[in-house]
């Protein structure tokens, strides 16, 4: 463990310190590091302290991850979930940056809203729904924003089978 | 949609006298009344649609419907090669295509880890940042058009014009190039590259000036644009807002700068932030004034690549390129700076499949927007337009 | 020059048909609505502006469907846009066209196959005059299309219908290659 940390660079051991100030705060609600070198992360066990973990990540004084640069759906068919992957920089304080990933099941899975702690999450998080299907739980405003409102199904789950009219109007090729 | 009802008797108006905003009070009877601007309008940019909820002239609420333009790119990312990813990264932010298919292929080669010869890089920041002078003359246009000025447009279309042939000479489209491609360039720079783009430098210096004359100091531009829409620089940064909109706050966040990439690191830039003299900070004119400034950097960063191109006469710009790309099984999430704020993709490689298992972009002009129902509270109806104009969005980034 | 190739007198009278009065009044001053959707827009209003100028052919933007008479879809339909768009030509009043500008409004373009979202063709919901393949189209190409409407509306008149004239049109069509071979001829 050791060496390896020492074959870590910069940015992942920026990481590492900001994973374990979260990690002796919440325990096991939370999983193991993932030290890769592309996109450091780590996932949300306990998918209920969420937001909890959100709030401590903006507000502790020595993570101030004020910044979420992204949040992206993911579909994992082969574990039966759905997920979101949230990246995280602070602006203005640190120079370190973290990815989170929370999921859910795939069937009727829901996921608190963090919309409440990064106003850029609100229309990501509809978005993921527009388009993956899973529910955001407390978000102030869930509703399709890309598709239209009647669309039927999520166009990017893996199975997405595309509707052979839409008012009326032949939608394949 | 909330439901409508009267407005409260003693509604709140803003007139603005002197210069100042001044809030005044009129007991008058008032009904709130839905006005839809778009998906067709000229002055929405693109296909947005606004649901406005207006008291009298004064706007109550504005909320914006997107999804006019949704080309579903990320259902063809999952679809598609990686190389062939590369023309639909073009078409998302149609203005800046160069830099959208540099944070593609920046982010593609962090997961492949492969080197860059370094005449590549040199090449990629220059034709990256002529596409910004591009997309920057666009917004102005047509924001001088929005606050219904229509002589700025003609001058910045024709200074575009020269950036258009010049970008058509070197890759052979005058809009979409897929001239950036993973791991090198479509071709190399034709013989008198230097010269032309020097040549090009030299005339827009002082038309950039000229510009700046004409609409940025110009006094009813200012009024138009004067203390509306502020935005605090903390709410900025949880909005996610990035690029000329954050430093318009007051932020001085730049990707060029905070996250290099490329080789930005080596060139000697500054990232313009207002100071609060010319304008408030946060407000639209600040956003114009960031706009416009930029340029002058980019003309700044392209001499400098120009002096320290290297030379290399039989130069392949394609020796580099993997034949069949299949990143190693990771994640990556890739950033580079946009006209219009921090473009960013996300994607996932399984190891054994020659397309992404998911890609997604985090478009900046998406987030931007998202404060569309923040901005708008108690602004006149025709600073709403100005608002609009002053986010410069792309609905082809907006949407995907 | 239509009109201005008819025969003149020394007296300042004119004499021609109805007809060509007619066509050529409509001819001159096509105006298209306002009405960018994608990537073509923005060739489009590069068309407007400066370099290209459109209004040395009477052609300007109105903002609004019920003053044009001209359609120019420049770019993607979405599923969510289609009905708008039906809408916008219902609006326009009679005798109206249709410029369906690049590949995507033609029948898809790149988003053809999974695009699940965009409509296949702007000419599955309104019926298109003129087609300009592109993607986008450059300036000239959006003049040469605009130049075939005009063609189009050379042929109608009093009691030739829209179809009369189609088939006058494809009747004197001008294969390409031709011109190309001249354009080459003459600069060799």
């Amino acid at each position: 463990m050791e060496e390896s940390a020492n074959q870590m660079s910069l940015a992942v051991q920026q990481s590492k310190t900001a994973y374990d100030n979260i990690k002796e705060r919440f325990g096991d609600a939370i999983s193991e590091f993932d030290a890769n070198p592309t996109m450091p992360f780590f996932e949300v066990l306990d998918t209920k302290r969420w937001v909890d973990i959100a709030l401590h990540m903006r507000d502790n004084s020595l993570l101030r991850f004020n910044y979420m640069a992204c949040l992206s759906g993911v579909d994992y068919p082969e574990e039966g979930k759905l997920g979101i992957v949230c990246n995280f920089e602070s602006i203005g304080h640190y120079a370190h940056k973290i990815a989170v990933k929370v999921k859910c099941p795939r069937d009727g899975g829901s996921i608190p809203s963090v919309s409440c702690v990064w106003h850029t999450a609100n229309w990501h998080e509809r978005e993921a729904y527009d388009m993956y299907g899973m529910v955001f739980e407390g978000h102030p405003d869930l509703r399709r924003i890309l598709c239209p409102e009647d669309w039927t199904g999520y166009p990017l789950r893996k199975d997405y089978q595309v509707q052979e009219t839409y008012h009326g109007i032949k939608v394949p090729y | 949609m909330q439901e409508l009802g009267k407005a409260e008797a003693n509604s709140t108006r803003i007139i603005r006298q002197d210069d100042k905003r001044v809030i005044i009070e009129k007991d008058l009877d008032t009904e709130y009344m839905v006005l839809s601007m778009g998906p067709q309008h000229p002055s929405t940019h693109g296909v947005l649609r606004l649901e406005c909820i207006t008291d009298g002239e004064v706007v109550v609420e504005a909320e914006p419907y997107l999804g006019y333009l949704h080309r579903c790119f990320e259902k063809y990312c999952e679809k598609v090669d990686y190389p062939a990813i590369v023309p639909y990264t073009d078409r998302m932010d149609y203005l800046a295509a160069m830099n959208s298919e540099l944070a593609y292929c920046i982010t593609v080669e962090k997961l492949l880890d492969i080197e860059i010869p370094r005449r590549v890089e040199f090449i990629r920041v220059i034709v990256a940042e002529l596409n910004r002078i591009a997309s920057h003359l666009v917004a102005i246009g047509t924001y001088a058009i929005d606050l219904g000025a229509f002589t700025p447009f003609l001058f910045c279309f024709r200074d575009r014009e020269h950036i258009m042939s010049l970008l058509e000479w070197i890759s052979g489209a005058r809009m979409l190039y897929n001239y950036i491609w993973i791991g090198g360039l479509a071709y190399d720079v034709p013989a008198d590259f230097k010269k032309r783009v020097a040549e090009f430098v030299a005339y827009f210096k002082p038309k950039a000036k000229e510009l700046y004359q004409l609409l940025t100091e110009n006094e009813i531009f200012v009024k138009r644009t004067y203390d509306i829409g502020i935005m605090p620089a903390d709410v900025a940064i949880n909005y996610g807002w990035s690029g000329p909109m954050l430093r318009g706050s007051g932020v001085k966040w730049d990707l060029r700068r905070n996250d290099p990439y490329s080789i930005y690191p080596e060139l000697d830039f500054d990232v313009p932030v207002p100071d609060g003299k010319f304008s408030v900070i946060g407000d639209c004119l600040s956003r114009h004034l960031v706009r416009a400034l930029e340029m002058d950097e980019s003309l700044k960063i392209i001499e400098q690549c120009l002096d320290k191109m290297p030379e290399e006469p039989n130069f392949n710009s394609r020796a580099l390129i993997p034949k069949k790309i299949r990143p190693k099984a990771g994640e990556v999430y890739g950033r580079a700076e946009n006209p219009r704020g921090e473009l960013g993709y996300y994607i996932v490689s399984d190891g054994k499949s020659t397309s992404p298992l998911r890609c997604k972009a985090r478009s900046s002009c998406f987030v931007n927007l998202s404060a569309m129902k923040d901005l708008s509270k108690g602004q006149l109806i025709p600073d709403l337009v100005a608002i609009i104009g002053s986010i410069d969005i792309v609905l082809g980034e907006v949407d995907r | 020059m239509g009109l201005l190739d008819a025969r003149v007198s020394n007296r300042n009278v004119l004499v021609t048909s109805v007809d060509n009065v007619m066509n050529w009044a409509r001819l001159s001053s096509l105006w298209p609505m306002g009405f960018g959707l994608a990537c073509c827009a923005i060739e489009m209003m590069a068309t407007n502006a400066s370099n290209y100028d459109l209004e040395r052919f009477g052609i300007f933007p109105r903002s609004s469907p019920r003053q044009s008479d001209l359609m120019i879809v420049a770019g993607t339909v979405t599923m969510k846009m289609a009905e708008r768009v039906i809408t916008l030509y219902e609006q326009m009043p009679e005798p109206r066209y249709v410029l369906s500008m690049g590949s995507c409004s033609n029948c898809g373009g790149p988003y053809w196959h999974h695009g699940y979202h965009v409509l296949k063709g702007v000419d599955r919901v309104i019926p298109v005059d003129v087609y300009v393949p592109g993607c986008p189209p450059r300036p000239e190409a959006l003049i040469g299309g605009l130049m075939k409407i005009q063609e189009l509306i050379r042929m109608e008149g009093l009691g030739i219908s829209r179809q009369d004239a189609l088939k006058k049109l494809a009747e004197k069509s001008v294969d390409p290659q031709q011109v190309i071979d001249q354009v080459r001829k003459a600069t060799a």
